[in-house]
């Protein structure tokens, strides 16, 4: 069970994460197609981030002492790293889609194209190889928290609570489900959030009460392509022992999948958000999970193809969506270029 | 006389996007060429001299033939390389159709990497199975080309269903059926019996389809261009695209289909069967994408990497870069086809000669889709400085142009409001119409 948990978390967060980054752009009017190209930059950015960092004698040092407090710092600013590269590649989004008017859904492929091309490009330049790893040592071994950094012993257990939230864990789930509690305040409870949604739903009106339609989608794209940057890395990290490959196996088109089927609201996503961690959780370790811990693998004694399990989340994503669609309610300005000029 | 006739020229909504195309491709090929010398410059493992030579590889791949004996570049026609272009262009041609005609209907095919597995699994398993000893290789050909394109129409018919009867976003939808695919292809390959276990190193591969005596007829071409992989496919794709041309422009079908792209409800006013019409625009899309799958993987000399459940094919995707370079045009599909697997052969030549490697190319495609997003916006530019040369005369004959096509009217009205404040050149007739800039029927909703 603890297992199972965790596993889904570490699915679950970037998903709900980068939902709601295209909450965020698609509140304020702009279609953000680009999620999965802005993961991969945002993962690369991390990565390399951690790459260079590792090496100076500071963190070597740190590292050596089991200075863990210095490890989580090191996390923590490599999210920060790539959510600000993220917001920066997003920029070219909402230059193309508020400045210039142009097709959102073309402008999203574009940087869905640019980001694996571009990460590629350098990954082969800067490693040699198709991807690009952490310096030395592994995620686990720098920044998962564990047990002794707490003061329990090899043996000790700290109950299912800490076994199944602390133990074995990293920070950056937290901060992201923290950052996800603020940043749904943020949309609803405030000033800002309400101007960012009203943009999104009827820019005129917004614009006609003294409100800048295109600073406001700016933001909206912005803190997108920061909310998706991050959670490229939170997922390189977390899921594939912090290497940057040029591809996220399209989970940020999984999370479009989930904002939708969340209907754009923040509650819902974090609930689809765990539904499709618990999918995509199966599918990647079906055979190891043992739900009632009798020892007994029962999905993988049921004899059906791996392959299945594999198509699993993409399967009821779109069954679930065919159930919800009717009832789902999209920005109503969404995708649709602002221009003072026109009622 | 003449200068009058080349204004006209110029004038011409087709010249226009042909030029903005064009910058498009300069301005591409020319960030691809800055990345080059940045990372040539900032690196201290590469020298200017491979820095130089990779930026001329970026722009002249095609004509590379390889390092004379003092170890510098030499260029000149490389038969070898033109052949391959064409061969790699032939499905590539097939996608960016895909694409292109899901457009004019109004919809947005990415799923085009799904229809292209799943017309690679038709036609391998189809040339693969049926036994040549009965029936005949060119019957056999036949039918796994069909075979293709049918599993691909329906694997693209699929996200036009849902979008058409169940409102989903055909995006989202084909997204989810291309990983579907992906892992059913690589299912259905891993039960089959169609694994290459007669040469060990090739496990991971499906057998060619020559193991069975099926391969695309030449035609001729390999005399053209010795020592390359070119085959029939590409007449048989070009022919494919003159007659997409023909649909689309000359038929009651291409007029249903561009009509329910240019507005959903407008169509549906006139009679026209919008959610028919969706559905039948998907399974086109759907065939052409795995008509070309069928292409290249019959050619005999192509092996599929059949557990592919992690990755989906480039050559889906470039369809989108494909289309949109040539403005949906089934015809200009053919030539932008043609160079983006000149890129791709620029690449390889990148890849094999210099420190630099093949993605190069993929960013300049990106790039290049980046700027066909606001291909409207060079449009207007060129536009813009054409009034300051032509005046009203051309102002009046590009309003006449406007109305002919839907497309061309859509973009105009985009374009319009822009020029709107300085109030000159307006025209009030076109104002009034809805921004509907590739996404008519969200246009209408909005409403």
């Amino acid at each position: 069970m603890t297992f199972l948990i965790q596993q889904t978390l570490i699915y679950a967060i970037p998903l709900m994460i980068v939902a709601l980054a295209g909450v965020f752009a698609e509140r304020s009017g702009i279609i953000n197609l680009a999620l999965e190209g802005i993961m991969i930059f945002g993962a690369f950015i991390g990565v390399l981030f951690v790459n260079i960092v590792q090496q100076t004698d500071f963190f070597m040092a740190a590292k050596d002492a089991d200075n863990y407090l210095a490890l989580q710092g090191l996390e923590m600013l490599a999210m920060l790293a790539a959510a600000f590269m993220g917001a920066v590649f997003s920029l070219l989004l909402s230059f193309a889609s508020i400045n210039l008017r142009a097709d959102q859904t073309i402008g999203g492929t574009a940087l869905n194209l640019m980001a694996p091309a571009l990460v590629l490009f350098l990954i082969r330049i800067i490693a040699n190889q198709n991807t690009l790893q952490m310096a030395s040592g592994d995620a686990a071994s720098w920044f998962m928290i564990k047990k002794a950094m707490f003061g329990y012993g090899r043996t000790e257990d700290m109950g299912f609570f800490g076994s199944t939230f602390i133990d074995k864990t990293y920070i950056a789930t937290y901060i992201c489900i923290l950052l996800f509690i603020i940043l749904s305040i943020i949309l609803y409870k405030t000033r800002f959030g309400l101007r960012l949604r009203s943009c999104g739903e009827n820019p005129q009106a917004a614009d006609s009460l003294g409100i800048n339609v295109y600073k406001m989608r700016y933001a909206g794209t912005t803190i997108s392509g920061a909310l998706a940057g991050m959670g490229g890395f939170v997922y390189a990290l977390t899921t594939s022992n912090c290497m940057a490959t040029g591809d996220v196996a399209g989970f940020g088109f999984l999370a479009l999948a989930v904002m939708i089927f969340g209907n754009w609201k923040p509650l819902n996503i974090a609930g689809a958000a765990l539904l499709f961690g618990l999918f995509k959780c199966i599918s990647a370790s079906y055979s190891s999970i043992d739900i009632n811990g009798d020892g007994v693998y029962m999905l993988a004694n049921l004899g059906i193809s791996v392959h299945l399990y594999r198509m699993l989340p993409y399967l009821i994503t779109l069954i679930v969506l065919a159930f919800t669609s009717k009832n789902s309610r999209a920005p109503k300005a969404e995708g649709i270029p602002y221009d003072k000029g026109k009622r | 006389m003449k200068r009058n006739r080349l204004v006209t020229l110029y004038n011409m909504d087709a010249t226009r996007t042909v030029l903005a195309s064009l910058i498009s491709i300069l301005i591409g090929l020319a960030v691809g060429s800055v990345i080059v010398l940045i990372v040539g410059m900032s690196s201290s493992n590469l020298s200017a001299k491979s820095t130089w030579e990779g930026i001329r590889l970026v722009l002249f791949g095609i004509l590379s033939t390889g390092r004379d004996a003092a170890g510098s570049l030499t260029f000149g026609f490389n038969p070898t390389s033109v052949g391959n272009m064409l061969f790699r262009a032939t499905p590539l041609i097939m996608t960016g159709l895909s694409v292109a005609v899901a457009y004019k209907t109004g919809l947005f095919n990415i799923g085009a990497p799904g229809q292209y597995l799943i017309g690679t699994m038709a036609s391998l398993m189809l040339a693969l199975g049926i036994p040549t000893e009965t029936v005949p290789a060119g019957i056999v050909w036949l039918i796994a080309f069909l075979g293709g394109m049918a599993a691909g129409a329906i694997w693209g018919a699929i996200p036009g269903l849902v979008k058409a009867y169940l409102n989903i976003n055909e995006v989202l939808a084909s997204i989810m059926t291309n990983w579907i695919a992906a892992n059913l292809v690589t299912w259905a390959f891993d039960v089959s019996n169609f694994k290459n276990v007669v040469e060990s190193t090739k496990s991971a591969y499906v057998y060619k389809t020559t193991f069975n005596g099926v391969e695309t007829p030449k035609f001729g071409l390999d005399q053209l261009f010795p020592g390359s992989q070119v085959n029939g496919g590409i007449i048989i794709a070009i022919v494919i695209a003159i007659l997409m041309y023909v649909i689309m422009t000359k038929t009651t079908l291409g007029y249903q289909l561009k009509a329910c792209g240019s507005n959903r409800h407008a169509a549906r006013y006139a009679g026209i069967k919008d959610k028919q019409s969706i559905v039948m625009s998907m399974a086109i899309a759907g065939a052409l994408a795995g008509g070309g799958a069928a292409l290249y993987y019959l050619s005999g000399n192509t092996e599929f990497y059949w557990s592919t459940y992690q990755s989906l094919p480039d050559t889906g995707f470039n369809g989108i870069p494909v289309a949109l370079l040539a403005a949906n045009n089934p015809i200009g599909v053919i030539f932008t086809g043609i160079f983006m697997s000149m890129l791709d052969i620029a690449g390889v030549q990148l890849t094999a000669l210099t420190p630099f490697n093949e993605y190069i190319t993929d960013v300049i495609i990106a790039t290049i889709v980046y700027l066909s997003a606001f291909s409207l916006v060079i449009k207007m530019l060129l536009n813009g400085r054409k009034k300051h040369k032509a005046a009203k005369a051309a102002a009046t004959e590009e309003s006449g142009a406007e109305t002919t096509s839907g497309e061309v009217a859509a973009e105009e009205a985009g374009k319009i409001p822009d020029e709107a404040p300085d109030g000159t050149d307006a025209q009030p007739a076109a104002e009034g119409k809805p921004p509907e800039d590739g996404a008519p029927e969200k246009g209408g909703e909005a409403k």
